[in-house]
């Protein structure tokens, strides 16, 4: 009884230090856990493996620091993905202080694949006014955007040249920690036919899953497992893949947590019943 | 690594420490790293609005166009320059809430004005954007000849209607129409696991990502810095 009692009732500190230790021994050990793709990614890393090179794909940052884990080897995944097949990369964003994570990511991309800013991709910053904005891109970018996060004026930046609205974006991508990708989906989306593949944290993934099903989603990318999927179609391992054994190790450590604690629960209550 | 990188990283790693001390029990470190998060949040929301707002949206782009109405003499820029004038006075009126009732009531315009443009805004976007396509999709065969399609589709269909029903309170919920509400919330039930299942994914991940910042950023980059790894 004693025992059963405090299955039911183990410190949170034992908790923690048990999900510490899990998370950190397949880290330490790189213990390699298999894993299935599935259709959400892969039909995001198809929407844009299938685009005509020189393309232009637009990436918007609307996460911060807070989900780093989750959306940074996203945007590092498909920012490789793009300049791979030479395609051309418009960068902004809807929460300032995510666009330097993106603006990290596009660099190194760039520098591993000889790209140059102006020509192959431009980061054009941050805009106040997230809904208008998303409306007003589908008549003139311009309008918005006169000038890129440096200061230039658009109209010198050759890769924009031919970069007006939603028609010369061949896909959208939100790498979203709330409700950005809804709003892409609503106003570029609804309103100007635009694709849109979204890569945004677990929490958010559920909530888009009815666009996938109509369609208004090209592709899906959700939490750190769309993200190592993707990393694994592109044949590039990073931060996402590494962290995937952990990921598991821990959903197993919750799993037998959750089953002790209602058994020993339900046994409690028997043997008082019995005990009655 | 350079010094200021090195820097950097070990302020990050003290301050994910001292957050990570309050699953122990509430302490002065967690407090301090939560005092000086609340400080720089605040610091930089007002250089964001002096910046991004009021420099680059008001400042700027009226001087930009008087400049360039004094220099061509553009009727365009000198009408862009003084539209500006319009949110400007809009935006001070905000500020009359400041000084009571008087004539705090002001401020009701620019929040009309507000709440207009969300509004117009929002419901041509749910409705064109979200409400027609969702109902749409909805439209599924319920018959076809691959039977995963069907078991799909007949869950779609099952799953819309009887949560649709749910939230029908114009009549009781009992008999048949209790009965169809019964099963609605029973798909209702699944989406709050699934939706629970992936924000534990979600917030697992978020440890994964400090620790293997720990390790390998911190104490892996410090001793590869000092030439001892």
């Amino acid at each position: 009884m004693k025992f059963l009692r405090w299955l039911t009732k183990i410190d949170r500190r034992i908790v923690f230090l048990l999900m510490i230790g899990v998370v950190l021994v397949p880290m330490l050990f790189d213990i390699p856990i298999p894993f299935e793709v599935g259709d959400p990614a892969q039909n995001a890393f198809n929407a844009i493996d299938t685009l005509q090179p020189g393309s232009v794909i637009m990436l918007s940052v609307d996460y911060d620091a807070t989900s780093y884990p989750e959306c940074q080897p996203m945007i590092v995944a498909i920012t490789k993905h793009a300049f791979k097949k030479n395609l051309r990369i418009a960068l902004l964003g809807n929460i300032p202080t995510g666009l330097p994570l993106g603006q990290e990511a596009l660099e190194r991309a760039a520098t591993d694949f000889g790209k140059t800013y102006g020509t192959d991709y431009v980061n054009l910053g941050y805009r106040p006014g997230v809904v208008a904005i998303m409306v007003g891109i589908g008549r003139e970018i311009r309008d918005f955007y006169q000038e890129d996060y440096r200061g230039t004026n658009v109209d010198e930046l050759p890769m924009m040249a031919d970069v007006h609205n939603y028609d010369d974006i061949a896909v959208l991508v939100s790498f979203a920690h709330g409700t950005a990708v809804e709003s892409w989906i609503a106003y570029a989306g609804g309103r100007f036919g635009q694709q849109i593949i979204g890569g945004v944290t677990g929490v958010v993934a559920p909530d888009l899953y009815p666009y996938l099903q109509s369609g208004q989603l090209a592709g899906l990318l959700g939490g750190l497992k769309g993200a190592s999927e993707y990393e694994s179609l592109i044949e590039k391992k990073g931060l996402a893949s590494r962290g995937m054994p952990a990921q598991s190790t821990a959903h197993i450590l919750i799993i037998l947590l959750i089953v002790i604690g209602s058994v020993a629960e339900f046994a409690l209550k028997l043997a008082e019943r019995r005990s009655k | 690594m350079n010094f200021p990188t090195i820097l950097g990283i070990w302020v990050a790693a003290t301050l994910t420490i001292a957050i990570l001390s309050f699953l122990y029990r509430d302490n002065p470190l967690y407090k301090f790293a939560e005092h000086l998060y609340v400080g720089v949040s605040a610091a930089y929301w007002v250089i964001f609005a002096a910046k991004f707002t009021m420099q680059d949206m008001l400042v700027s782009v009226f001087a930009n166009n008087w400049q360039e109405f004094l220099e061509q003499g553009s009727r365009t820029a000198f009408w862009e320059a003084w539209i500006l004038v319009i949110p400007t006075i809009l935006g001070f009126l905000m500020l009359t809430r400041w000084f009571g009732p008087k004539i705090g009531w002001l401020s009701r315009w620019p929040i009309a004005f507000t709440i207009g443009l969300g509004a117009g805004l929002g419901i041509t976007g749910s409705i064109q954007g979200i409400l027609l396509p969702q109902v749409q999709a909805t439209f599924v065969p319920l018959w076809t000849p691959n039977l995963w399609e069907l078991v799909a589709n007949i869950l779609l269909f099952v799953g819309v209607i009887s949560s649709i029903i749910y939230f029908y309170f114009s009549k009781p919920h009992k008999g048949f129409l209790g009965g169809v509400s019964r099963v609605g919330i029973t798909f209702i039930m699944v989406s709050f696991g699934a939706a629970f299942g992936y924000t534990v994914m979600s917030r697992v991940s978020l440890l994964i990502g400090r620790l293997y910042f720990l390790v390998y950023d911190w104490i892996v980059g410090t001793l590869e810095a000092l030439g001892l790894s």
